[in-house]
């Protein structure tokens, strides 16, 4: 059975991934409001859009840097010229998110075009501090000199005395998709469980299944095979007579453009943008995310991107008083030490948690949440079948 | 004329930050092959330990001074360091008042210390990884050493003063022949300079002149041959990852008077040194310290009013420029040798 041009494992896995993205308001709501887990619940939807969103970014990275192996430190630049786009849109025209967007991935794919053909000149390190340079240039320019383009410190908004030429009568003065207004949301109650249906989830959940079928498509093509051939050799890639360059031209474009859609649907949530986006930390985040959740995967920059941002939310909400709480039913000093050790890696300086696990992830996990998985998987297998069954490992999982 | 050379001289302290820091990076590439991406928290750590060192000598207890009396007629309560009470006001308040020198000394064992720990610990189980994983792990590690510094610092930028004898500026200008205020240039500046001089010439003439030296030369060179000769290059090596925290950590002491230390500095200028190795050549020593103060130099100059106004905003972008220029045109650096980490 051939659906959308995939395979039967493909077209499964897809329809996992629907699901599970459409039915993620309800999966990511498992306690009631009332019970004292509710803070560990996920389902609301600036924490969702932030999910799909920054899945979108992580699964365009992958594309260049789990497919080719070029290290890039400055997707954060795309995710600026991105934002920049769209809020620029509803300057000039008004609150539909359709034209920001598209404008967000044209001008994206150029800038990425201009750096990436700057920048595959070299590879290695000197690949990973160009883009790097490249990126703190484009930051440092928005702060100071592009500020009539920018609006420098502040970070661009639409004001009152803006033109927007295609605002009609009663079209809603906050972003939308042809009358879906983003920040609006349906409302379930049942029991003690509350579900928020946003809007803005939705489609960005529905842009994501699309960017992540291309993905799947890109994986799968003969395109893919020859950036997997880059990763794995590219000086007998050139010896065969093969030019590698258009090829991973395209991928950084590609990926380029998957950064500067995920930066348009930011400003498509929250119609802000400022230069901060484009700062090398942004970058940092994206090649934690992809590396957490394991590179050249295709699940794995969902999972890391999720796992970062859920954690990211969770952990800097978790306060002394929480943590009394936790550890009240124990004696004073116990209960004292033990907040005192959490301290450290809950709150504010849940950024350690990060570091940290991303250094375990480094060093004992190389391919990342996705391997670790693959790791208890076949443990399991082989406890049940008692012997070893190197037969199948041969065949790539789906989510490889 | 006179503006020249003031710009030469601004650059000089940055300048002189930026070789220390790459320098360090720059030996770490060369002996063990790491790509360091932790070498700007060693930075930051060094300026921490200058904080902390201020702090300690500033522990006081107060005392009754049978000399003085508050506005109520009763004996006044002073404020006494520890230090102050152990060594007399005099020699105790110039410690005090030294804590930033009094901190190079502390720094030099801790550095070398915390350098030992992360290669022992960590680095060494990464020559064989790819260059990609090594960034990564560092930059973990960066993240990390960042975060606990926050968590015990604070986020807000820590003073640290220099002695109070190099306080103020002094005027360079009637020095060399020029106008008087022509050229005025604040002392620690030229403190940081001469004292990166120094370091730097320590560095070069340890690695030029003793057998040590020669021997971590040469498993630069060839790591291989020198431990088919018998030659435990590895335990060198280690040495040579603390001496290039110590470096890197004393660079750090001695600008917290220039800039006083926060949490994210370490990342600010790793970027730049990472930047500055690029332009003097991955792999070379010499290249480093030239880039690093080539680019000190040109940062000043590019920050002129007269060229802003010719080029806006070319202060800021003007050393990533210089880098883009430099990879494309000579990938190896102004003076690396050809085909390193181009793999």
């Amino acid at each position: 059975m051939k659906f959308l041009g995939l395979s039967k494992k493909d077209t499964t896995f897809l329809l996992i991934v629907i699901t599970l993205t459409l039915l993620t308001p309800i999966i990511l709501q498992p306690f009631p409001e009332n019970s004292t887990l509710a803070q560990f619940n996920a389902g609301y939807p600036d924490l969702m859009q932030r999910f799909a969103i920054f899945g979108i970014f992580a699964i365009g990275f992958n594309i260049l840097f789990g497919l080719t192996g070029y290290l890039s430190f400055g997707h954060a630049a795309f995710l600026g010229v991105g934002s920049y786009s769209v809020v620029w849109m509803y300057k000039l025209l008004g609150f539909n998110v359709l034209p920001g967007l598209l404008l967000a991935i044209v001008v994206s794919a150029l800038f990425a075009l201009f750096i990436g053909f700057i920048s595959l000149r070299r590879s290695g390190i000197y690949f990973s501090i160009l883009t790097l340079a490249f990126a703190q240039m484009s930051y440092n320019l928005a702060y100071s000199v592009l500020t009539p383009l920018t609006n420098g410190e502040t970070g661009l908004q639409v004001y009152g005395n803006d033109p927007q030429v295609l605002m009609g009568e009663n079209a809603p003065d906050s972003p939308h998709f042809f009358g879906l207004v983003m920040n609006e949301s349906a409302r379930l109650d049942l029991g003690g469980w509350q579900f928020t249906f946003n809007n803005g989830y939705y489609f960005t959940a529905i842009i994501a299944i699309i960017v992540f079928y291309v993905s799947l498509r890109i994986f799968r093509s003969p395109f893919g095979l020859m950036l997997r051939a880059i990763k794995t050799n590219q000086t007998r890639l050139n010896y065969t007579g093969l030019n590698s360059r258009p090829y991973t031209l395209a991928a950084f474009v590609i990926s380029g453009m998957y950064a500067g859609l995920a930066g348009g649907l930011m400003a498509a949530m929250d119609p802000l943008a400022g230069a901060e986006r484009m700062q090398w930390t942004a970058s940092g985040e994206v090649v934690l995310m992809v590396i957490l959740g394991g590179a050249g995967t295709l699940m794995g920059p969902i999972l890391g991107a999720g796992f970062i941002k859920y954690f990211e939310n969770i952990f800097s909400k978790i306060n002394d008083q929480v943590l009394q709480g936790w550890f009240g039913f124990l004696p004073d000093g116990i209960e004292n030490f033990l907040i005192g050790v959490s301290h450290f890696f809950v709150g504010k300086s849940w950024h350690l948690t990060l570091g940290l696990l991303f250094m375990l992830v480094v060093i004992f996990l190389p391919g990342g949440l996705v391997e670790g998985g693959q790791r208890i998987a076949k443990a399991l297998r082989k406890k049940r079948s008692g012997d070893d069954d190197d037969g199948t490992e041969a065949q790539p999982s789906a989510a490889e | 004329m006179d503006a020249i050379i003031l710009q030469i001289l601004n650059g000089l302290d940055k300048g002189s930050a930026y070789a220390l820091i790459a320098l360090g990076l720059t030996l770490i590439f060369g002996t063990l092959g790491v790509v360091n991406f932790a070498h700007g928290a060693l930075f930051m750590i060094g300026a921490f330990v200058a904080v902390s060192v201020q702090r300690l000598l500033g522990f006081s207890f107060e005392q009754i001074d049978p000399d003085k009396t508050d506005f109520l007629g009763n004996p006044l309560k002073v404020k006494m360091t520890y230090v102050e009470s152990w060594f007399g006001p005099e020699v105790g308040g110039a410690i005090v008042d030294w804590s930033v020198p009094v901190a190079v000394i502390v720094a030099i064992p801790v550095m070398l210390l915390v350098g030992f720990v992360m290669e022992r610990g960590l680095i060494k189980h990464f020559y064989k990884r790819p260059h990609a994983d090594q960034i990564l792990v560092t930059f973990g590690l960066a993240i990390v050493l960042q975060e606990l510094i926050k968590y015990f610092f604070g986020a807000n930028p820590i003073q640290t003063p220099a002695p109070s004898a190099f306080k103020g500026s002094f005027d360079f200008g009637v020095l060399i022949g020029f106008d008087p205020n022509a050229i005025i240039y604040p002392y620690w500046r030229l403190v940081y300079f001469a004292f990166a001089a120094v370091v730097l010439g320590g560095v070069f003439a340890f690695l030029r002149f003793t057998t040590f030296g020669m021997v971590v030369r040469a498993g630069m060179a060839d790591r291989e041959t020198v431990g088919l000769l018998g030659i435990n290059i590895d335990k060198r090596f280690t040495l040579m990852f603390g001496l290039a925290a110590a470096v890197a950590g004393i660079a750090g002491v001695m600008y917290t008077p220039i800039l006083s230390p926060n949490y994210h500095m370490g990342m600010d200028f790793l970027v730049l040194s990472f930047v500055v190795v690029v332009v003097g050549g991955m792999g070379s020593l010499p290249g480093a310290v030239a880039a690093g103060f080539l680019l000190g130099i040109l940062q000043s100059f590019a920050s002129m009013n007269e060229i802003k106004s010719i080029l806006p905003g070319i202060d800021q972008v003007i050393m990533y420029l210089v880098a883009i220029l430099i990879l494309l045109t000579r990938p190896r650096g102004l003076l690396g040798r050809a085909g390193v980490m181009e793999e």
